[in-house]
């Protein structure tokens, strides 16, 4: 028998991305994490769908119930679907989760190139604005901005990603000054490359994997300061649900209902605990030479 | 160093200028007056008010009045609770919120500097691994979470603890200290553990294994030092945390603090009293952040001569 042994297994390497993804899959918890987000994305997106009841209708004469086959996680003190009212909280919470990551991914990420790859005075002038700027008790800015404007959603997007961009900005900026200060880049640049062209083609794609990471660290962040908001009765309003409009609500009903808090509590939990397991296992995974902290 | 913390300290009043004029201009851009309400208030009166309270002087000059008594230590009348300062009004709840947030932070430094030292001491066993996955558990449960869970565990089934109330009874400091404290001490635990971790590893530990001293002693007396350092750069913004979360225990366990008067006032659209709590607020971060920074340089010589200059 002659074994024939393809030439091309080895003239090919392997990418950064085949090393990380062998890597992420070593990693049980990340992996967990992952499956019950994509499940938890999955329920949220098609819960109506999913669920025959609707989030706001009320059965006054059904009242709070304990879970039932009928209501799989029960009803609240109004007769409202646990289950309906958790998934289309978790639609809120993960929509803001990734719009306001999405606005500070955006802000931080031009943020910090520009000053990473400019340096010098520029570098130095927005790197004092972000220091000024991380000094800001921004929690109390957003309470104010809220009671201020009233509780709108979109502020609320505004508000958290005006937050959370500031550390983003200054770890790309570092990323970026480290890349820039590498001899291909000065290679590229005696090629007579334009900026626009540098920075897109060659210092972006290589600090992607930081990037990566410190998104799926910070959506829990937000996720967690939207909650807070909404548990405070500052961020997301009734009848319209969220995971901290329901936990909120359950605490004020905690003796006679409990299930009204620990279902709720539980899935915010485990989406917590789900994104910062990713998270973790991303950055072991992509960035081998940061450890843990 | 003297240096440094003049530079420090003078680098605080452009962000208290900034937190000042901000809050001003975002409080009084909110829609409706601070006099709306249900009945309709007549026009005379309005006017008394309005002139009463300087709010149709330019806004420039409010905001310059109103920074000139501040530098006074004055933060103006309440506009919801007539004939009462906003001072007074936080000086009633402060008292709380200090000693909660003191309770928390020394509850968070002990048990996270003891699990963060266990860890380090023995990575990679099961010593590392059981602190640090509690670790874990306390930077996903967040204090609204934590807190109605304690309180339905052991107040309600176990009746070990009252419900609510700050100073009635002799155990009901307990819950409140534990759920604000839990989170930071999650985080001083991985702190601790990352920096014991880096200097462990460093030469003159070495050294001082090498001569033979205890694991106590190089732990305790040359290690800790330095490893230290993240957790004290920690503690300036843990405050600015440690604050948010007390409105939320303050409203879970009905404690009559700062925390929860601020909320109130925030639905009272007691515009005089946010603005003045805010900027008190934010004095206290700056300040807190302030203190953290001076001392970790204290501490660490190569960051006072990097950024001074």
């Amino acid at each position: 028998m002659e074994r024939v042994i393809d030439i091309r297994q080895f003239e090919r390497g392997r990418s950064l991305w085949q090393d990380a993804y062998t890597r992420l899959r070593r990693n049980k918890f990340a992996l967990i994490g992952l499956v019950f987000l994509l499940c938890m994305i999955v329920l949220a997106v098609f819960a109506d769908i999913i669920s025959p009841y609707s989030y706001e209708t009320q059965d006054l004469y059904l009242g709070a119930t304990p879970p039932s086959t009928k209501h799989w996680l029960g009803t609240d003190t109004l007769g409202r679907d646990l289950f309906t009212r958790i998934l289309y909280g978790g639609r809120v919470s993960l929509m803001v989760g990734f719009l306001a990551t999405a606005v500070a991914l955006i802000i931080g990420v031009t943020w910090g190139t520009v000053s990473g790859y400019m340096g010098g005075r520029i570098d130095n002038a927005m790197m004092r604005i972000v220091d000024i700027l991380y000094a800001l008790p921004f929690t109390i800015f957003i309470i104010l901005l809220m009671v201020v404007f009233g509780q709108n959603i979109y502020l609320l997007f505004l508000a958290i990603g005006a937050v959370e961009w500031l550390t983003m900005a200054r770890i790309i900026r570092g990323q970026v000054i480290s890349i820039r200060n590498q001899d291909y880049i000065d290679a590229a640049i005696s090629m007579g490359l334009s900026r626009f062209r540098i920075i897109f083609r060659h210092v972006l794609p290589n600090v992607l994997g930081p990037i990566i990471v410190y998104t799926t660290l910070t959506i829990p962040n937000v996720i967690l300061l939207e909650s807070f908001l909404s548990f405070l009765g500052l961020g997301i309003q009734p009848p319209q649900s969220s995971w901290g409009v329901l936990i909120s609500s359950g605490v004020e009903t905690i003796e006679e209902y409990p299930w009204l808090l620990i279902y709720p509590a539980c899935v915010l939990s485990i989406t917590l605990f789900s994104l910062n397991f990713l998270g973790d296992g991303l950055r072991d995974a992509l960035d081998p030479r940061i450890a843990k902290d | 160093m003297l240096r440094y913390i003049l530079f420090r300290c003078l680098q605080a009043v452009p962000v208290l200028l900034i937190v000042i004029s901000f809050t001003f201009i975002l409080v009084r851009a909110a829609p409706g007056g601070p006099f709306d309400s249900e009945k309709v208030v007549p026009p005379q009166i309005l006017e008394i008010l309005n002139e009463r309270y300087h709010l149709d002087d330019p806004l420039h000059t409010q905001l310059s009045d109103y920074i000139l008594n501040l530098i006074k230590g004055d933060l103006g009348p309440s506009f919801r609770f007539p004939g009462r300062s906003v001072n007074e009004l936080i000086l009633n709840g402060l008292p709380y919120t200090l000693e909660l947030g003191l309770y928390a932070i020394l509850f968070a430094l002990f048990t996270g500097v003891l699990a963060g030292l266990l860890a380090a001491s023995r990575p990679n066993s099961i010593q590392d691994y059981i602190p640090m996955s509690l670790a874990m558990t306390g930077i996903c449960l967040p204090a609204f979470v934590l807190g109605p869970i304690l309180l339905l565990i052991f107040s309600i089934w176990l009746e070990w603890f009252p419900v609510s109330g700050w100073g009635q009874f002799s155990n009901d400091k307990i819950l409140p200290t534990i759920t604000l404290g839990s989170a930071y001490s999650a985080y001083i635990a991985r702190l601790t553990r990352g920096g014991m971790l880096e200097i462990l590893s460093q030469d003159f530990i070495r050294t001082a294994r090498a001569k033979g001293l205890s694991e106590a002693t190089i732990v305790l007396k040359h290690g800790i030092k330095g490893g230290l350092i993240p957790v004290i750069s920690f503690l300036g913004p843990a405050m600015a945390g440690l604050l948010s979360g007390s409105f939320v225990v303050e409203s879970i366990f009905q404690i009559p603090g700062l925390g929860r008067f601020y909320i109130q006032a925030a639905f009272n659209r007691d515009y005089t009293m946010i603005m003045g709590t805010t900027i008190f607020f934010a004095f206290l971060i700056i300040f807190f952040n302030l203190l953290s920074d001076i001392v970790a340089a204290w501490l660490n010589p190569r960051i006072r001569y990097g950024s001074s200059n």
